[in-house]
């Protein structure tokens, strides 16, 4: 993660708007959400979102004592990476020839990702892992031409056994 | 016993305390307005002229009283009609609930005639808003809405109930008055270290804003000020939390406030800021604002401290609470240095003073002021005139003093005033407002005579734009582009067309037996006073200015 971003943890009330509550909180206030990840909790009553934050620590303060204002958001934390478990998502469709195909698919194996549709033209790959690792493919395959990607917002969930 | 979902909106808000609905009907609310009438022994119902009208009414009504207003509107228009009296009643913390009605469940999302997103329009302007598409929630939503309204930092929350959902019949249970949520405890430690920096202090000052008013404090700030011996400033939503007469009582502090209590706020070494938000227009400058204190600030927003200003304790919680425990805390204290300058800010700010024996926004004001009562409320508008109200007025009880002060919303005080004067049994009240801004609103004088309300409307009459001309006369060269109004409104004329007294004064002869008149009137009056179109609101900080900058005359 870059040096000005943070990772909030935030329980929600799981029903319609919500999102746009939040997502309108930051619009208004001029915060700069990086990824915004929403699902189901264990409780149907709730999700979870981890949003992640470009600010300094103002903003940082602000964002969570707003947050907390809204009805809907139960609680909200601060997850500082460094105690925490993130994880990101990327399906990238990499364009490939006969003689490329072999790269990429040892690169997949280096980046422990996985071919999830294969071409004679293209091929597509699930990566799992952090951000950093994440970044870091996607320019592997620039080298090879990117068709399309899409990128699951960072989930964050925090090491040890206690709970948001 | 099984109800309708427009029966059961009667019957909660009659259970949550609510005796005055204000609002307007239309096709949307039929069903709330026929609930309305057949119940109308058991709740009031005002309507207004405009919906604008109502929501300030209601905002007025809360401001006064210190419950839970609440304003009713039909879907579409009459919904973006209520948005600017739902900003105003957020930006100044008033408890408001707005149930609006909206197109059929199936008939939403399909521009349907009279359809609007009313969630969507109100998201940012309210604490909490609803749309309730089951009549089965309808009851609790409401008890909701009340809860979250006057809870912690109060603020307006609007219901919207599709008119299916209010045909919709399911079994309801009555129930009691919800009590408000409860407030963190102020944290210890902080208060210990406020206590220290307090008695510490050399030159304190107490910063007192809306806050206070709101929680009823005014007498713990004015012991506290007692007891550190310091001097109490203003913001604006503040003033009339410690009477006027009260010789610590400085007024208004900021771009307008008063000199000596600007002054002695910008000299202090220790501010005891409570209740307020820093707004720009109370600090000027926010990196030269007061660089000299440790600021301690109170509120119970969280989210208030170190929002505008950095402060240097912060302690979130319940501001009565909070003072009881920090009085509990300190020693007395005498300050004879600091009081001996402040004293002398207030000799000076008293040389500042214009002398003339003429029709001045200030002499308009004190000629008032010895017609009013404690109980006299006093609504204003936006503009200069609000400026001089004020400076000038005597604010010898909270909750009358009724001001738009976070949104400055022109046209505010029709309404406030009409919801003012109700909410103190239909008492004389008094407007204070511009030509201007009068213009914005002034068919809520229908509402007003049809209700036969004892209200005194005063209009500062310059015939221009004045605060806007102001600044265009300061930092515009005096271009004074669509300011000057040159319209030939016969106010007299008017107030006769409406049913109400109508009076013009021109000079300061005149309007002694004028006021006579109108405090003795049991119906709406109007006073046009002419003022002079180059009166200007001073001492006067300039935008981003600080103490520095100040245009005393």
């Amino acid at each position: 993660m870059k040096k000005d971003q943070f990772i909030l943890g935030v329980i929600v009330s799981n029903h319609f708007g919500v999102l746009t509550r939040v997502s309108g909180l930051f619009a208004r206030r001029g915060y700069n959400i990086d990824s915004l990840n929403v699902g189901e909790t264990e409780d149907p009553g709730l999700s979870r979102m981890t949003i992640i934050v470009s600010g300094d620590d103002y903003i940082k303060d602000q964002t969570v004592k707003q947050l907390a204002k809204l009805q809907d958001v139960k609680r909200v934390e601060l997850i500082p990476e460094e105690k925490a478990s993130v994880r990101e998502m990327l399906l990238i469709k990499v364009r490939v020839t006969r003689e490329t195909r072999s790269e990429v698919t040892e690169a997949v194996n280096i980046f422990r990702a996985k071919v999830i549709d294969f071409n004679a033209d293209a091929v597509t790959i699930e990566v799992t892992g952090h951000t950093s690792k994440l970044d870091a493919f996607v320019e592997f395959a620039r080298t090879f031409g990117i068709i399309e990607m899409c990128r699951a917002g960072a989930l964050a969930i925090s090491r040890g056994s206690t709970a948001l | 016993m099984i109800l309708t979902g427009a029966r059961i909106i009667v019957e909660v808000l009659i259970e949550q305390g609510c005796d005055t609905v204000f609002g307007y009907p239309g096709g949307f609310v039929l069903n709330i307005y026929d609930e309305l009438y057949k119940n109308r022994n058991r709740i009031n119902h005002i309507i207004t002229a405009h919906e604008q009208g109502a929501a300030h009414a209601a905002d007025g009504y809360a401001r006064a009283s210190g419950n839970v207003g609440v304003v009713m509107a039909t879907s579409g228009p009459g919904v973006t009609n209520l948005v600017t009296g739902i900003a105003t009643a957020y930006l100044d913390s008033t408890p408001l609930v707005a149930i609006t009605g909206n197109v059929p469940l199936n008939m939403l999302g399909k521009d349907s005639f009279q359809e609007v997103d009313s969630t969507g329009i109100t998201m940012p302007i309210t604490k909490h808003n609803y749309i309730v598409k089951d009549v089965r929630d309808l009851a609790d939503i409401i008890r909701e809405a009340f809860q979250i309204a006057k809870s912690g930092r109060p603020g307006p929350v609007l219901i919207d109930v599709p008119k299916d959902v209010q045909l919709a019949e399911c079994e309801y249970t009555a129930g009691k008055i919800i009590e408000k949520r409860k407030t963190v405890e102020p944290d210890a430690t902080l208060l210990e270290l406020a206590a220290k920096y307090i008695s510490e202090a050399e030159r304190p000052y107490i910063y007192s804003g809306g806050g206070v008013v709101i929680s009823d404090t005014g007498e713990e700030i004015a012991n506290l000020a007692e007891l550190i011996d310091a001097p109490i400033g203003f913001s604006m939503m503040g003033l009339s939390a410690v009477p006027g007469n009260n010789p610590r009582n400085l007024g208004m502090t900021g771009m307008h406030g008063r000199y000596a209590s600007t002054k002695a706020n910008s000299e202090a070494d220790l501010i005891i800021a409570v209740g307020v938000r820093f707004s720009d227009r109370a600090t000027g400058n926010k990196t030269r604002y007061t660089k000299n204190a440790k600021i301690i600030h109170i509120d119970i927003d969280p989210a208030e401290i170190d929002k505008n200003i950095s402060a240097y304790i912060g302690i979130t919680g319940d501001i009565k609470l909070t003072l009881k425990h920090l009085i509990s805390m300190l020693v007395p204290a005498k300050h004879s240095e600091w009081q001996k300058e402040v004293k002398a800010y207030l000799e000076e700010e008293r040389s500042y003073y214009p002398k003339e024996n003429r029709l001045t926004p200030k002499t308009l004001i004190e000629r008032i002021n010895s017609f009013c009562d404690d109980d006299t409320v006093i609504a204003t508008d936006v503009g200069q005139h609000q400026m001089w109200a004020a400076q000038y007025c005597a604010f010898n009880k909270p909750r009358r003093f009724l001001t738009s002060g976070g949104l400055g919303t022109m046209g505010f005080g029709m309404g406030a005033a009409i919801g003012g004067c109700i909410a103190a049994g239909k008492k004389k009240a008094v407007l204070l407002t511009g030509d201007g801004s009068f213009g914005m609103n002034l068919t809520e004088m229908a509402t007003a005579v049809k209700n036969r309300l004892p209200l005194i409307v005063v209009i500062f009459n310059n015939g221009v734009l004045g605060m806007v001309r102001q600044w265009q006369t300061l930092f515009y060269d005096r271009r004074y582009s669509e300011t000057t109004l040159e319209r030939s409104t016969d106010f007299v004329k008017l107030a006769e067309a409406f049913g109400a007294e109508g009076y013009r004064a021109e000079n300061i002869g005149e309007l002694d037996g004028i006021l006579e008149k109108a405090f003795a009137a049991d119906t709406p009056v109007i006073i046009d006073c002419v003022i002079d179109k180059d009166e200007n609101v001073f001492p006067m900080i300039p935008p981003n200015g600080s103490i520095e900058n100040i245009i005393v005359k």
